[in-house]
């Protein structure tokens, strides 16, 4: 069914992370998960994503900063062709993805989205119980046998469980907004993805919600890759490994400042639109 | 200068605010008074000394000529067109609405929804000749003339159903369509195709408002009277148990049969006196239609407020 190929991934593999990230060139393929190459979005005629070149390390978090209206939101909804739903939404270029291009006809975006999940700005857990919201995405890839462990196992790793062990068949609405946002996590780990793109998935959760996210992003990235966008400078700054600055140019159209480590980029940023922006002079 | 926190007149708003309770009174006060109307004409009917609610209730023959007045063949009669009709217009009228919601481009749901709405405007009148002259040739043509009489309740309940195709259609499609986005993204964002999104995660959250659409939909059917009274005949379909046949007879589709709305317009078209047994029957049979309404709409609200997902 699937038509992207699976290479065998070494699980213990980790970056070290004074590497600096370089955009697209000059690494080994097994340290990366995703890669985009002269990657252009567009809505209709207007160029949301102009010419993106990156890298997207395997189990790292990599975050999207940059201000509103500079492409983040669409970069990362054309990772896993979830633009594709957007009317007039369409991608140039490449994002290769186990050295395939998912732009490809011969790729399949479902298979494609179950392998790479994604976390929304919102909470967005689907108005049935906590269980089912959680069990959903495993029943309709006809994963039948050990719902419970899978549940149970998936909760615990989106560190929901103890919270909501004993309430399991109540309504997912039931939780406040940071267990909902936990519960849309569960939901995305229980499909097994590889990648797990985040929108902004704190923007709506109060600072105590969102620490507690940040720590679950901190522990994921064990098992998951993870791209978060984020408005929040503090919080890529806390809570990622690589970041990649993004601005608008005079068309509207996003495109890559710069990109490296987080700790390189926030206290010595190569360019000046960078540190102007990082220090709070615009944006 | 500062200004004066006095309380202005504003005669204006007050006759408006007048104007629009009056306008919300009047609907209430018609439905009152239609009750009424209805429960005091057939308390009358009840309290000659011919008829009975007992009777009513139990007879399973309604001759107003010899005195019988069982509203049973009648009610058998709604039944089977009602729910032939609905046959025909839950499926394709939810199938309608989950292509045009989730499925059709916009430019498709621009042309699609117009011409639906052209159906829904077609006076009841004409459908039910078409039942008569086209619907119910081509039923005797497919299934044999021996078989399916000239009038009959199978096309008549077809051709309801496609009247209220674009009812069903139209008002779950607002149910589907008001489904937020953020739903069908989370089940694309787990690998669902567009039918498991649809039919797993956006039908069943709008489900209070497709119930909503097919509770109204079955009064429309119930209701429905020009098509019946033209095609699915014109005389009770009296029984009796034991010696009818209940699927050869009495429930079936292809003879001819009397409803509720049927029998109420053939009678009261013709030479009927005010104030006679027969003129006060019809208010009791417009009773019982209120009563069977009333009813759906009470169970199906049970119904939503059980099984309804509540989505924010």
């Amino acid at each position: 069914m699937t038509t992207v190929g699976k290479p065998e991934v070494n699980e213990k593999k980790r970056v070290d992370l004074d590497v600096p990230m370089e955009t697209s060139t000059g690494m080994g393929l097994d340290t990366v998960a995703m890669e985009a190459v002269d990657l252009n979005a567009f809505y209709g005629k207007f160029r949301a994503v102009r010419d993106v070149n990156l890298s997207f390390r395997d189990k790292q978090i990599t975050a999207l900063i940059g201000p509103s209206g500079c492409g983040k939101s669409t970069l990362l909804r054309t990772l896993n062709r979830m633009n594709d739903l957007v009317p007039g939404a369409r991608a140039e270029g490449e994002v290769r993805f186990h050295g395939q291009n998912i732009f490809d006809a011969s790729v399949d975006p479902v298979e494609l989205r179950r392998r790479v999940g994604m976390v929304f700005q919102k909470p967005n857990p689907f108005p049935k119980t906590i269980y089912q919201n959680v069990a959903w995405g495993a029943r309709i890839n006809g994963i039948k046998k050990d719902l419970d462990d899978l549940v149970e196992h998936s909760l615990r790793q989106a560190a929901l469980w103890d919270e909501v062990k004993d309430k399991v068949d109540e309504s997912g609405y039931s939780l406040s907004g940071g267990q909902q946002q936990r519960l849309c996590i569960a939901r995305a780990i229980a499909v097994k993805p590889e990648i797990i793109l985040m929108d902004e998935p704190t923007s709506a959760l109060d600072p105590v919600a969102t620490l507690r996210i940040e720590e679950l992003i901190q522990e994921l990235k064990v098992n998951y890759t993870i791209i978060i966008v984020t408005h929040n400078m503090q919080q890529a700054a806390r809570a990622s490994d690589y970041t990649v600055f993004l601005n608008m140019d005079p068309d509207r159209a996003g495109y890559v400042v710069e990109a490296g480590t987080t700790g390189a980029l926030f206290t010595n940023p190569a360019k000046q639109e960078t540190e102007d922006y990082i220090t709070g002079r615009f944006g | 200068m500062a200004g004066s926190l006095r309380k202005r007149r504003r005669p204006g708003e007050a006759v408006i605010r007048g104007l629009l309770f009056i306008a919300a009174a009047l609907s209430i006060l018609t439905t009152v008074g239609i009750v009424l109307e209805l429960g005091n004409e057939a308390l009358l009917f009840f309290r000659t000394e011919e008829a009975s609610l007992a009777e009513f209730l139990s007879s399973t023959h309604w001759q107003p000529a010899i005195l019988d007045f069982g509203i049973w063949p009648l009610i058998l009669a709604t039944l089977t067109t009602s729910v032939v009709a609905m046959v025909v217009a839950l499926p394709v009228g939810l199938a309608t609405a989950i292509y045009l919601s989730e499925y059709a481009t916009p430019r498709v749901r621009g042309t699609i929804k117009p011409v639906l709405e052209v159906l829904a405007g077609i006076p009841t009148v004409v459908y039910g000749y078409f039942a008569l002259t086209f619907m119910t040739p081509l039923l005797r043509s497919i299934l044999g003339v021996s078989l399916v009489e000239i009038f009959n309740t199978a096309s008549a309940g077809i051709v309801v159903g496609i009247l209220i195709i674009p009812l069903v259609s139209s008002m779950s499609e607002d149910a589907l369509h008001a489904v937020p986005m953020s739903l069908r993204e989370a089940a694309y964002g787990v690998g669902a195709t567009k039918l498991e999104a649809s039919l797993r995660v956006v039908l069943p959250a709008a489900l209070s408002g497709i119930t909503a659409a097919f509770v109204v939909s079955i009064s429309r059917a119930i209701g429905e009277t020009m098509v019946v009274a033209i095609a699915a005949g014109a005389g009770p379909k009296n029984f009796t148990f034991g010696e009818d046949n209940l699927f050869g007879y009495i429930l079936n589709p292809f003879v001819a049969g009397e409803t509720m709305t049927g029998h109420i317009v053939r009678i009261s078209g013709g030479d009927l006196s005010y104030n006679s047994i027969d003129y006060n029957s019809i208010f009791a049979i417009g009773l019982a239609l209120f009563v069977i309404t009333l009813t759906l709409n009470v169970v199906s609200r049970r119904f939503v407020a059980r099984f309804r997902e509540v989505y924010e």
